[in-house]
This record gives C-alpha cells, sequence and structure tokens, in this order.
C-alpha cells in the first residue's frame, strides 16, 4: 500500500467501514510509515478536539431571546 | 422452545408523533422541536457563515420555514436532517448575498487540491490542551476552521461537529455519499495540516 492509498482508505478507517482485507493492509502500513501513523493520529485528534469543545457560544440570554423570536413568528404565521 | 422475539428495528422517532401535532396546527408541539433543535441549528449556521447575526437570522428563518412547510416533510428522512438541510441552504444563500459575484455553493473548491496534501508530519506533543488554556485553544479552533472553504467547512460541521451520518450529511447537503467522502476528507486534511502549525512538537515555544 502507497501513502495515497492509505489516504483513500482514511474515511472509511474513521468511519469503521473499511473492507477487512484493506485494514489489514492499511495497518500493515502506518507500521513501516512514521509519516502516515502521525497523519492518521493528527487526524483523529483534529476530529476529537472540534467534536469536544463547544467554540461558540450560545449564551442562555441569546437562546431564549431567539426561541422568542422564533415562536413569534411562527405564531404569527399560523 | 418459546419463540424469541426479536427487538423492534425500526423504532419510531418522538419527532415524529411531534410532527403530526404540529402539523395539525400544535404550536406546542412545534415549540418542543424548536427547544430541541435551536442550538444545533445555530451551531450550524455560525460555523457555515463565521457571522453571530447571521447565524441569529438563519436560525429564525430556518425554524420559519420549517414550520411553514411542514406539510412537505414527508418522513422519508429524520425531522432533524430535514431542518438541517433548510439550515444549510439558507446559511449558503447567506454567504452569497456576502460575497456578492463571488460563488459560494457545494460544487466550488472541489477541483483544487491544494492544502489536502499531507506536507507537516510533526507529531503534536504535548497535546494541544496542555500546550493552550481553553480561551486560546477556542480561537485557534474557530481560526483554522474560518479559512477552509466554505464547501468542506459546511460537510465537516456536519459530519464531525454535529455527528451526522455521511448518508445524513449527504441527504442535508444534496450531494452523493462519495461526494461527502471526498470533501470530509479534503476538510479533515486541510484542517489537520493547519492546526499541527499549532500543535507541532517543537522544542521551546510553538509557533503560531
Amino acid at each position: 500500500m502507497t501513502c495515497t492509498d492509505f489516504l483513500s482508505q482514511l474515511t472509511d478507517y474513521f468511519d469503521g467501514q473499511i473492507d477487512p482485507a484493506l485494514l489489514a493492509e492499511v495497518q500493515a502500513h502506518i507500521c513501516e510509515c512514521h509519516h502516515c501513523e502521525v497523519v492518521l493520529d493528527t487526524t483523529r485528534q483534529t476530529i476529537a478536539i472540534y467534536r469536544e469543545h463547544e467554540i461558540y457560544e450560545f449564551p442562555t440570554e441569546l437562546r431564549e431571546r431567539l426561541h422568542a423570536a422564533i415562536m413569534t413568528k411562527c405564531r404569527g404565521a399560523s | 422452545m418459546p419463540a424469541i422475539q426479536s427487538p423492534a428495528t425500526d423504532e419510531i422517532h418522538p419527532d415524529v408523533a411531534l410532527v403530526e401535532r404540529a402539523k395539525q396546527g400544535d404550536t406546542a408541539a412545534f415549540e418542543k422541536l424548536v427547544r430541541q433543535y435551536e442550538r444545533q441549528i445555530f451551531r450550524v449556521a455560525q460555523h457555515i457563515t463565521q457571522n453571530r447575526e447571521d447565524a441569529e437570522d438563519i436560525t429564525q428563518d430556518a425554524f420559519l420555514k420549517a414550520y411553514e412547510k411542514l406539510d412537505q416533510f414527508q418522513g422519508n428522512s429524520k425531522f432533524s436532517t430535514w431542518l438541517v438541510r433548510i439550515a444549510v441552504n439558507e446559511s449558503l444563500m447567506r454567504l452569497r448575498k456576502r460575497k456578492t459575484g463571488k460563488t459560494v455553493s457545494m460544487d466550488e473548491d472541489v477541483q483544487t487540491e491544494d492544502g489536502s496534501i499531507p506536507r507537516d508530519f510533526a507529531e503534536w506533543r504535548p497535546n494541544p490542551e496542555q500546550l493552550y488554556g481553553q480561551h486560546e485553544l477556542g480561537d485557534i479552533l474557530r481560526k483554522t476552521i474560518q479559512g477552509l472553504p466554505p464547501g468542506f467547512r459546511t460537510v465537516f460541521t456536519l459530519r464531525d461537529v454535529e455527528n451526522l451520518s455521511t448518508e445524513e450529511t449527504a441527504e442535508a447537503l444534496g450531494l452523493s455519499v462519495p461526494a461527502v467522502k471526498s470533501r470530509l476528507l479534503r476538510a479533515r486534511l486541510q484542517l489537520r495540516e493547519r492546526l499541527t502549525r499549532y500543535f507541532r512538537q517543537k522544542n521551546g515555544v510553538p509557533k503560531p
């Protein structure tokens, strides 16, 4: 497996949808290619860090104001 | 031997009953749906537009549109996916208005491979949370996702931030599953590359 082949399998690998035969090849490739091992690890961390951090605040005041505005509009439309 | 009953595989989502009641004019039922998804819709809109005021307007417009078009919701998909699709369309429309003369669509930026080929192979050590405080980390994450082309940013937001499945993401964006996968790969790799500038292992002060 080349590094390009490895990259093309990355999405299916993360989604757990990779074909078992290919999975073995991916794992073998990571063992012998440090660059791809780093790409795999740091891409995994990229996904995790965005999933775990709420990067935009949604304070209660804003939420209540928005909620009220939405319901006023919807009631007006019905 | 007693028959083993298999559990129902297609459980009805609780939203279905709320949507049915809302269709009959029950605004309290619709209000429950608003409560349930307002945070998600606001977050999606803010991720795509990168603008809080736009995100506020889009959240209101998306729910109003959903309310007015409730009869068109057939229940073939989840209500939340349908709602996200409305919010994504509103958000992309808003971006188009802002950038007059510049196209903003799910099809742009797909021709270029720039930034999607890994070039920086530094490890992230110590891990980002050890390296930066919450506030600074938030700034880095916002700045970095802001630099992604809108089409990639949108796919990444739905799939990785909102945790929609690949199929749901495809449905919400009107794209094929392979198209979502291809954009998602590039979005993840571009973000990884850009974040490595901040998080790379280095002796001394990390270089921004």
